[in-house]
């Protein structure tokens, strides 16, 4: 009982983990694919939107669905103001050049948030109905974590279908799998991208503000994840919803048991599988876009 | 007839469900003036692609000569003489015109792999370099970067960068392509001069062109083989005319 | 020939060549009067600054790191994100050899050091450079983040966390003792040495092969079509970067006397790549100049308005990445362009090659 009691907590944390990862990510994978554009800032939209639903609920009392539609509206406004201004006159540029533009926006957007909000760390405050045990027969479990693995799921579904049975899903698959191609269907690529965009770091706002409770919000976020949410996309495969899914949650979950039987150093073997897994499949394991 | 230089045997390319390339045996002569035609989609380029060795082929022999190159890798065909243009041009861009030169010479005669003695002491191949930019009169363009060029003039660098490697077998893929038509002769006049031991396959659409200077012509239709004769027979061929050159509009488009 | 020579080009009139393109190639290896530059005000730092001479040791270390990341990125243009590996690389072979008091002596130690990192170098190099893009720049990150954290378990041997504190380093040549209270003697090292990885590196960039480089770097897929074999080309440069990255490593745990984990980190690998391209990559001196204008902005701001130093940081590369993607000497070299526009066309016909 209580073997099977750890080991039950360990996944359930883990996919709890990994499904926030999944939430912020799951844009990055999809921009990426559509555009190759390198952007490293991803997670600056991640802990802006974050900072939006903790603030608003903390200092401002709103409720967690208003906070997290906030969050997500505010982050996607932000983030289509900077794709049309900045973003857009780097799309031909090179990686370098990508790599660049985005190290500089997490720097601004670390020192933006410490000079506006302070250098602490903000804690999430849970709403009563979220921040209990539940009772799944076999073991109680943190509620949150529970919700967040259903919740994970459901995006991961609606963005599945969305990507299968929807005309802008399709549009952003076949932009995906060749951008000359899509364009000279007459498929909008400039306005599917600005719009996935939006989306995709508005769903990293709201991974931000969910994964709060654990990851903690600091001015330090983007940069303190950022290889998780590359490895994530990488191992996952460019523009694949399903890839990043996946691997988003075998990351969390394997970071989660590392993290707990070996504290020093035990992410070496996070590391190590994504080297293998890149070098056996360059394009992540869902194969996706030819790079 | 005289020796074939390269030839192919029931050379094929498939991606997936496409074959690009269906069981072509094709002989190049040497010092031939061999033109490839066909529509827009017929496997030429993916054909050069596979006597280059960018790709690897489904099935088939490529053979240069009597000796079958089919394993080779590019660089290594490139060293036994086949050397190539580009459809779209494939230069160092930011480099200038003579530096682009020099880096294809000095990689054939193997001074690439000196780490330690200065480029600049090597006269011979700057020397070497600018003398072929003279004959192609590009010589007082030769400090410019390639990317201040007019596209006219960097399709001629692209055909000099081929030329330096002093191939015994010529590919030009549309080496016309995206020059205005004012600018072509440029190429084209460039093209014609080349020396007489080079046997050269070219890809071209305009058919006033390839009338002018193909000793020879073959057609692809759909990754295969429809044709192949003089100018004068492929010209008077029926069938040829049917899917190809009686497309008026087509020939019009590429003009 | 339809370039005239200029009067002042006589002497090389005589000469088989004479069109000024070839005649700016020959000449492009010489050295000019003013390289003499950086190293005098290297010099004259020393008896200047008695009293930042650890700041200067500091500064030689990360131009010495940005000119081995400059061979790979500026001149075969292979994005990396982990050159802090290498670094790391040869900071903990000098520093677990002085430690263990195997190996002290500081010139061979730096042999050793970039030996260590040339070997991490070819064999991750053999694998990793296959790939391109996101996947290589994933790839060089989690090399340099595996090699952070097996730092990190080994720590019975490298110190873990606190690192390897007060190494024991001989005198140079056996004669030289570093002071560690008073950075002089480390500080004419550290010139010294830089001169000499500096040497070595502008004669590699001006030979043949350093041309091909750029040519990879340039085009990679026309190297392939001219017959080069780029892998093996790229392969040699990448191991020679890192072992150039090493001896940086090896040089900044000697100077400082310690090494710790900081040595193979994000932030490390980031920073040198800033200081690269804010200095202008590609270029030899891109180098010099992005370090000192990084160290020293750093210096003065960030002890003193930290978050201000960040926020300009971050503006600052945005800037670059969207309007002077040559860094500063690029900008440098703009502007004298547009004011030389105003003379003959010929002139500047004659400084577009670089």
């Amino acid at each position: 009982m209580n073997a099977v009691a750890e080991i039950a907590g360990i996944v359930l944390g883990g996919l709890a983990a990994g499904t926030v990862l999944f939430i912020v990510s799951v844009g990055l994978s999809v921009t990426m694919g559509l555009m190759g554009f390198v952007n490293l800032a991803h997670g600056a939209f991640a802990m802006f939107g974050g900072y939006i639903i903790v603030l608003t609920m903390n200092r401002a009392q709103y409720g967690f669905p208003a906070a997290l539609a906030l969050g997500f509206f505010g982050t996607a406004a932000l983030s289509v103001v900077l794709e049309r201004f900045l973003y857009r006159r780097l799309y031909r540029a090179g990686e370098l050049d990508q790599v660049l533009f985005t190290i500089g926006l997490i720097f601004i957007f670390i020192a933006g948030t410490t000079i506006v909000v302070g250098s602490e760390a903000q804690s999430l405050q849970l709403p009563p109905s979220l921040s209990g045990q539940l009772n799944l027969g076999i073991v109680h479990y943190r509620t949150y974590s529970i919700f967040l693995i259903v919740i994970g799921f459901l995006i991961a579904l609606g963005i599945w279908l969305t990507f299968e049975r929807t005309r802008i899903g399709g549009q952003i698959r076949a932009t995906v799998d060749n951008r000359r191609m899509a364009e000279s269907l007459g498929i909008n690529v400039d306005r599917l991208f600005t719009i996935t965009f939006a989306f995709g770091s508005g769903m990293a706002a709201i991974g931000g503000g969910l994964g709060a409770e654990f990851l903690g919000l600091d001015p330090q976020y983007p940069l303190a994840y950022l290889v998780y949410f590359l490895i994530a996309v990488s191992v996952g495969g460019l523009g694949s919803v399903i890839g990043v899914y996946y691997a988003a949650l075998i990351l969390g979950v394997l970071n989660f048991v590392l993290t707990l039987y070996m504290p020093k150093g035990g992410t070496i073997f996070i590391y190590a599988l994504t080297i293998l897994i890149l070098l056996a499949r360059p394009r992540g394991l869902s194969g996706g876009k030819e790079q | 007839m005289t020796e074939v230089r390269l030839q192919t045997q029931a050379l094929s390319r498939r991606f997936g469900a496409l074959v690009a390339v269906r069981n072509i045996d094709f002989k190049l002569a040497a010092g031939a003036r061999h033109a490839l035609i066909g529509p827009n989609g017929a496997g030429k380029t993916t054909f050069i692609n596979l006597l280059t060795g960018v790709l690897p082929p489904t099935r088939g022999r490529v053979l240069l000569g009597d000796r079958d190159i089919t394993g080779l890798a590019q660089a290594e065909r490139v060293k036994l003489g086949i050397a190539r243009t580009f459809q779209i041009n494939r230069l160092f861009r930011g480099l200038s015109v003579l530096e682009n030169v020099c880096i294809a010479i000095a990689e054939r005669v193997g001074a690439a792999r000196s780490m330690f003695y200065p480029a600049g002491k090597r006269t011979d191949i700057i020397d070497e370099a600018m003398q072929l930019l003279q004959t192609l009169a590009l010589a007082d363009a030769a400090r410019l970067r390639v990317s201040e060029l007019p596209y006219g003039r960097q399709r001629l660098v692209e055909l000099a960068i081929a030329i330096a490697l002093r191939p015994t077998v010529l590919l030009l893929d549309e080496p016309a392509a995206g020059v205005p038509s004012a600018e072509s002769h440029i190429i084209l006049d460039a093209v014609e001069r080349l020396p007489e031991d080079i046997a050269v396959l070219i890809i071209e659409h305009d058919m006033d062109v390839v009338f002018r200077f193909a000793r020879r012509v073959t057609v692809m239709v759909g990754g295969a083989l429809f044709a192949e004769g003089t100018p004068r027979e492929i010209e008077s061929n029926p069938q040829v005319r049917e899917v190809y050159l009686g497309q008026a509009p087509y020939r019009a488009a590429h003009v | 020939m339809s370039v005239a020579a200029s009067p002042a080009d006589d002497a090389a009139a005589a000469a088989p060549i004479e069109n000024p393109a070839a005649r700016a190639l020959m000449r492009r290896h010489r050295v000019h009067g003013w390289e003499a530059l950086p190293w005098l005000a290297g010099i004259a730092f020393y008896f200047a600054f008695p009293d930042y001479l650890s700041f200067g040791c500091d500064l030689l270390v990360t131009i010495l790191f940005a000119l081995s990341l400059d061979l790979a990125l500026g001149y075969a243009g292979i994005i990396t994100l982990g050159h802090a590996a290498f670094f790391g690389a040869g900071a903990y072979a000098v520093g677990m050899l002085a430690t263990y008091n195997i190996w002290t002596e500081p010139i061979t130690g730096l042999l050793l050091a970039a030996l260590v990192a040339g070997v991490i170098g070819f064999l991750s190099g053999m694998v990793l450079l296959r790939t391109r893009g996101l996947t290589l720049l994933m790839l060089t990150l989690c090399t340099m983040a595996l090699l952070e954290q097996a730092a990190n378990m080994a720590a019975a041997y490298t110190g873990g966390f606190d690192g390897l504190p007060s190494l024991p380093i001989g005198p140079v040549f056996g004669v030289f003792a570093f002071n560690p209270l008073y950075a002089d003697t480390q500080y004419l090292f550290a010139l010294s040495v830089l001169f000499v990885c500096f040497v070595f590196m502008r004669t590699l960039v001006y030979s043949a092969f350093g041309q091909s480089l750029t040519g990879i770097r340039e085009n990679i897929l026309r190297m392939h079509a001219i017959g080069s074999p780029v892998r093996r080309r790229v392969l040699i440069c990448y191991t020679i970067s890192a072992a150039m990255a090493g001896v940086a490593g090896g040089l900044w745990a000697q100077t400082n006397a310690y090494v710790n984990l900081s040595a193979l980190g994000l932030d490390r690998a980031a920073t040198v790549l800033i200081v690269l391209i804010l200095g202008g990559y590609g270029r030899l001196y891109g180098a010099f100049i992005g370090a000192v204008v990084y160290l020293a902005l750093e210096h003065f701001l960030a002890q003193i308005y930290p978050t201000a130093w960040q926020l300009g940081l971050g503006i600052l590369l945005v800037f670059i990445a969207l309007f002077a993607r040559g860094g500063i000497l690029g900008l440098a070299e703009a502007l004298w362009r547009r004011y030389s526009g105003k003379l003959s066309r010929r002139l500047r016909a004659e400084r577009a090659a670089p």
